[in-house]
């Protein structure tokens, strides 16, 4: 076990990717995650790859798409509005199954919005994150610690399913420092890449990374393709951890920052005599259905906790299915909510069950 | 101390961050979990910095710290900001060289000390941050003094190395105060 040091969670992230085999990161300077870029300006050099500080967001994610087409593991990372400026980039390397890794530290929107820590993005990240009929995986780590396990279990899953994967974090997590042990650099080689454009030295047929489809019997076919593949993720791919929801009347639901404020508030509520969980997705897309699913038949209601106006309550109620009732509490704006505020709405629920 | 909810605040350049840094690593070397977490953003940039430090027995929550019961202010606008929020029975080290002001609670503690003052004379120039987590430690134990010492050696970046000594002088003279 190496020894654990004091990380920044946007420089953990930096060092996380380094070490998973990333060294191609294009970037772009925003608030509150510039740290990442700044510590990658520092250590890419050092190990042999390419730090590049673009012209613009627009332009780094198509250099990630471009150095992903090439067949190496490439990256960016932004903020809320630098990456509604990536979702075209994005879109199209989903509509080339191309593989790479985008981090969202997120920030309060909408527009320039607030600088201070927010989830109103998840909605982005698992409906929208450029047009099209696609998916891309979604990550929401809720330590230090688990940002740095999730880079390299992003990269592997992106390169293993051909198609973008995003950490979805925050600026609390960004900017937190907590203690990690980083991976051993595991010298793992990376997978063959076929389909890349390498160059062919004579010795195959070209390959083309491409996204337009102007028959439309072909785009579609190709669209068909790739959801037979989202569905076999939705099957395997989801991750939760479930605390103390064996016997509990109310489960909250939570990820990132405001799962760590829920822990507390289930923690406190228990003290107090009131039987609460917690599901706390690690996958956002393949949503966790079935860490809901285990929960129902015991569960009398559930409550979405969320730095928002409510948008994962979205995919929980879609899970519940109209089963049992299904609460919201959030901040919004770059305000965190407090253990004590969830626990009063544990308190409200639990006593009108 | 079972649990540590420490609020360091006061304006930017007086180590905030780093005073906050050397407690949290304190709290790791006693194989306690513990999270660290600044202020970012316009509120730093020539204006207040703080940031929160847990150090528990068990994962933290929220590492955002909302009511502290231990509390170190290096201004009077800190003071009026978070003396208020600590929990009844906590601890506030305030550096009194730069705040003229006492804490009107009953239910807290409050330890008054001209860490600034007290850093100039001897020496220490900018290291009032350091007397002030000395005498939070004598008072709270809120580590054990080995890794107090440890954590400051781990903090002084190596290109730094002539600023240990003073740092370790500066923890000493908080600790040592009478008062």
């Amino acid at each position: 076990m190496p020894e654990k040091v004091l990380m920044k969670g946007n420089e953990a992230l930096a060092e996380a990717a380094i070490q998973a085999g990333c060294r191609h990161f294009f970037g772009y300077p925003i608030t509150p995650q510039t740290e990442l870029a700044a510590y990658m300006s520092k250590r890419m050099p050092k190990v042999g790859g390419t730090y590049l500080q673009a012209e613009s967001e627009v332009a780094a994610v198509n250099m990630v798409l471009g150095a992903a087409a090439a067949g190496v593991r490439a990256m960016t990372s932004s903020s809320s509005p630098g990456i509604s400026l990536k979702t075209e980039g994005i879109s199209y390397m989903a509509g080339s199954d191309l593989p790479a890794l985008i981090i969202n530290v997120q920030r309060g929107g909408p527009g320039l919005g607030g600088i201070q820590p927010s989830q109103a993005d998840y909605w982005q990240a698992t409906r929208a994150t450029g047009h099209g009929d696609f998916q891309i995986l979604v990550f929401a780590p809720s330590t230090v610690q688990e940002m740095v396990n999730l880079v390299s279990d992003a990269f592997d899953l992106a390169d293993q399913y051909r198609m973008p994967a995003m950490i979805l974090a925050d600026g609390m997590l960004g900017q937190m420092m907590e203690p990690v042990a980083l991976p051993e650099n595991s010298g793992k080689t990376l997978p063959e890449k076929p389909w890349s454009a390498s160059g062919h030295h004579g010795e195959r047929k070209h390959n083309v990374v491409n996204s337009l489809y102007l028959t439309p019997q072909a785009l579609e076919s190709l669209i068909r393709d790739r959801f037979h593949r989202y569905e076999v993720i939705r099957e395997k791919e989801q991750r939760a951890e479930e605390y103390l929801t064996e016997d509990a009347d109310v489960v909250l639901v939570a990820y990132g920052a405001s799962s760590r404020v829920a822990r507390s508030a289930v923690e406190a509520a228990r003290e107090n005599g009131i039987k609460a969980g917690l599901i706390r997705p690690i996958t956002l897309w393949p949503y966790p259905v079935d860490a809901i699913e285990r929960a129902i038949p015991t569960v009398k209601a559930f409550l979405s906790v969320e730095m928002s106006m409510g948008q994962m309550v979205d995919d929980v109620k879609l899970a519940v299915n109209g089963r049992r009732p299904v609460y919201f509490y959030g901040r919004t704006g770059g305000m965190i909510p407090t253990p004590n505020e969830v626990l009063e709405e544990i308190r409200k629920i639990a006593g009108g069950m | 101390m079972d649990h540590l909810h420490l609020i360091l605040a006061g304006f930017g350049g007086q180590g905030i961050l780093f005073a906050g840094k050397v407690a949290a690593y304190a709290g790791l070397f006693d194989q306690k979990e513990i999270s660290w977490l600044p202020s970012y953003g316009p509120e730093m940039r020539g204006g207040t910095a703080n940031c929160s430090v847990c150090i528990s027995n068990r994962p933290i929550g929220s590492p955002l710290v909302v009511n502290p019961n231990a509390l170190i202010v290096m201004n009077r606008p800190s003071l009026d900001k978070f003396a208020g929020a600590m929990v009844p029975g906590g601890v506030a080290v305030v550096d009194s060289a730069l705040i003229d002001k006492k804490i009107d609670r009953a239910d807290v503690t409050a330890y008054y000390l001209p860490a600034t003052s007290m850093a100039e004379e001897h020496g220490l120039r900018g290291l009032a941050n350091m007397i002030l987590i000395g005498k939070l430690f004598r008072e709270t134990s809120f580590c054990t003094e080995e890794s107090l010492w440890k954590a400051i050696e781990k903090c002084v970046p190596a290109r730094k190395a002539e600023m240990l000594g003073l740092n370790k002088e500066a923890l000493r003279l908080g600790m040592e105060y009478q008062g």
